[in-house]
């Protein structure tokens, strides 16, 4: 164990993210969340951010690189995009930044889609453990987790979220 | 062969063969991925890198340039590499058998076999034949064999029926035509069975209704308007013209008149009844004009959805 089960509440860190966003994206940026936990997050940023920052949704099943060895899912979503990829300001919305895959993974679909003019990427919390080069532009909080813990992100009926820890299991 | 060869230990489905014992899992997980499919044609790409670098076979012993184009359609969208072979005028025609072909192209590493065969059970036993031979890893997929299956036509059915109805509990599907030559109407008879429609008809003549229909927990209709009242799916069968020994119908005009699908006999369905087909059509024989350009059918988005359940069975069986 290098880590505490202490986690930060999922709100304030979501509080926090909106903060730093507000004035730092551009006027007309488009959000686009990863599924699950990043499309709840680019929903609720979505109301949160001041102007209109409409938002759309992401399920990167076909693009993992993990294919060959976990399959698909039992439920693959819809990607579902309403805005123009092609030219558009993007802000890539995950709940936990662990080591890049899914961030990988998501700029390839999304290319697929159009070339945006730019792709920011903001993450509730990052635990660190980065297998690519890849590094978020906006963070809710650095976290220090075990290696044998997946961080999951939760909703309640209420649609409040809250973080909490899981064994890790497949890759 | 033990067991359900489709299956592999974890219940994960390795080769789609049938829908006959499938279970209600796996064809809704098919359903559900072929769902997320569906919106990958709407794109300014239409590919996904799923199956880069897998080699797909278009293994095709009976002709069927439609059902070979939309199986080779959807492995490109999965980005995977499409041999098509023309068997028939080929290695059999020199005298090989089916599992020596298998065996040889086993060893240009294919990694997936889509197989049709006029001879009822050839896909079955090409599976069976790599599973005994500890080959697990290559996958076939039947896309016809003679009278008995065609289950990425029933699934794409099945998936055109819940895309306008949403569920089957309440439901009343008419099958109608030539039901006993039919490997399209086996499947999909199976798949509703599995998915709970409470009610299946055949509709057609006795010389086309198999003997056994009731076994399927079908109800039997010789009476086309009795058959088609108050359903919410028609869908109507190709009268299979290449598949007809003796005299089983006076003439292809007489069973128009019994049995092709007209504005008349559509209107006993209910008003938001759907007409389906599974192509390719013969006008004025099994199905109007009218009826198969009109409102209530849904033969060609049928045809886009057989693409997206294609790309998800191919796509569940090489991530098995």
């Amino acid at each position: 164990m290098r880590g505490t089960d202490n986690l930060p509440k999922a709100e304030d860190l979501l509080a926090a993210l909106a903060v730093q966003m507000q004035g730092a994206i551009a006027f007309d940026a488009r959000l686009v969340g990863i599924h699950s936990g990043g499309a709840w997050l680019a929903e609720r940023l979505s109301a949160m951010l001041e102007g209109d920052h409409p938002f759309g949704t992401m399920d990167v099943s076909f693009y993992r690189d993990d294919y060959n060895t976990v399959g698909l899912k039992p439920k693959v979503r819809r990607t579902q995009l309403p805005f123009d990829v092609e030219g558009a300001r993007l802000v890539l919305i995950d709940d936990v930044l662990y080591t890049g895959r899914s961030v990988r993974a998501a700029l390839n679909e999304l290319f697929d889609y159009g070339r945006p003019a730019s792709v920011e990427l903001a993450v509730l919390v990052d635990r660190g453990g980065r297998e690519l080069p890849i590094e978020p532009t906006y963070c809710g909080e650095r976290v220090t987790v075990a290696d044998d813990r997946n961080v999951v992100l939760h909703r309640a009926g209420d649609g409040r979220l809250s973080l909490g820890l899981e064994p890790a299991g497949q890759p | 062969m033990n067991g359900n060869p489709q299956l592999n230990r974890n219940g994960e489905l390795q080769h789609l063969l049938t829908l006959e014992g499938l279970p209600r899992a796996n064809i809704e997980h098919i359903l559900d991925t072929a769902e997320s499919f569906v919106s990958i044609a709407e794109r300014e790409v239409k590919k996904v890198p799923l199956l880069r670098g897998k080699s797909i076979f278009n293994l095709f012993f009976e002709n069927s340039t439609r059902t070979r184009t939309t199986f080779e359609i959807a492995a490109k969208r999965l980005s995977a590499d499409v041999i098509n072979l023309n068997i028939g005028a080929s290695s059999t025609s020199k005298g090989e058998t089916v599992l020596d072909t298998i065996d040889n192209l086993s060893a240009m590493l294919a990694d997936m076999f889509v197989v049709r065969h006029a001879q009822s059970g050839a896909a079955h036993m090409i599976a069976a034949h790599l599973n005994a031979t500890a080959r697990p890893y290559i996958h076939v997929i039947n896309a016809g064999d003679g009278r008995h299956a065609h289950p990425t036509q029933g699934l794409l059915d099945l998936f055109t029926i819940r895309h306008y109805k949403k569920e089957f509990s309440q439901l009343t599907v008419a099958i109608v035509g030539d039901v006993l030559h039919s490997r399209v109407a086996r499947s999909l008879i199976h798949g509703l069975t599995t998915l709970g429609t409470p009610e299946v008809r055949v509709v057609g003549p006795n010389t086309l209704i198999p003997a056994a229909a009731a076994n399927l927990g079908v109800r039997v209709f010789n009476d086309m308007q009795e058959g088609v009242r108050n359903c919410d799916v028609v869908v109507m069968l190709r009268l299979q013209n290449e598949r007809m020994r003796g005299a089983l119908l006076p003439s292809a005009g007489e069973f128009f008149k019994h049995y092709g699908l007209t504005e008349e006999k559509l209107a006993l369905a209910k008003s938001d009844a759907i007409v389906m087909h599974p192509g390719p059509m013969n006008r004025g024989v099994e199905i109007d004009s009218p009826v198969a350009d009109g409102k209530h059918s849904v033969i060609l988005p049928q045809v886009t959805f057989g693409i997206a359940v294609r790309m998800a069975v191919m796509g569940i069986l090489a991530g098995s």
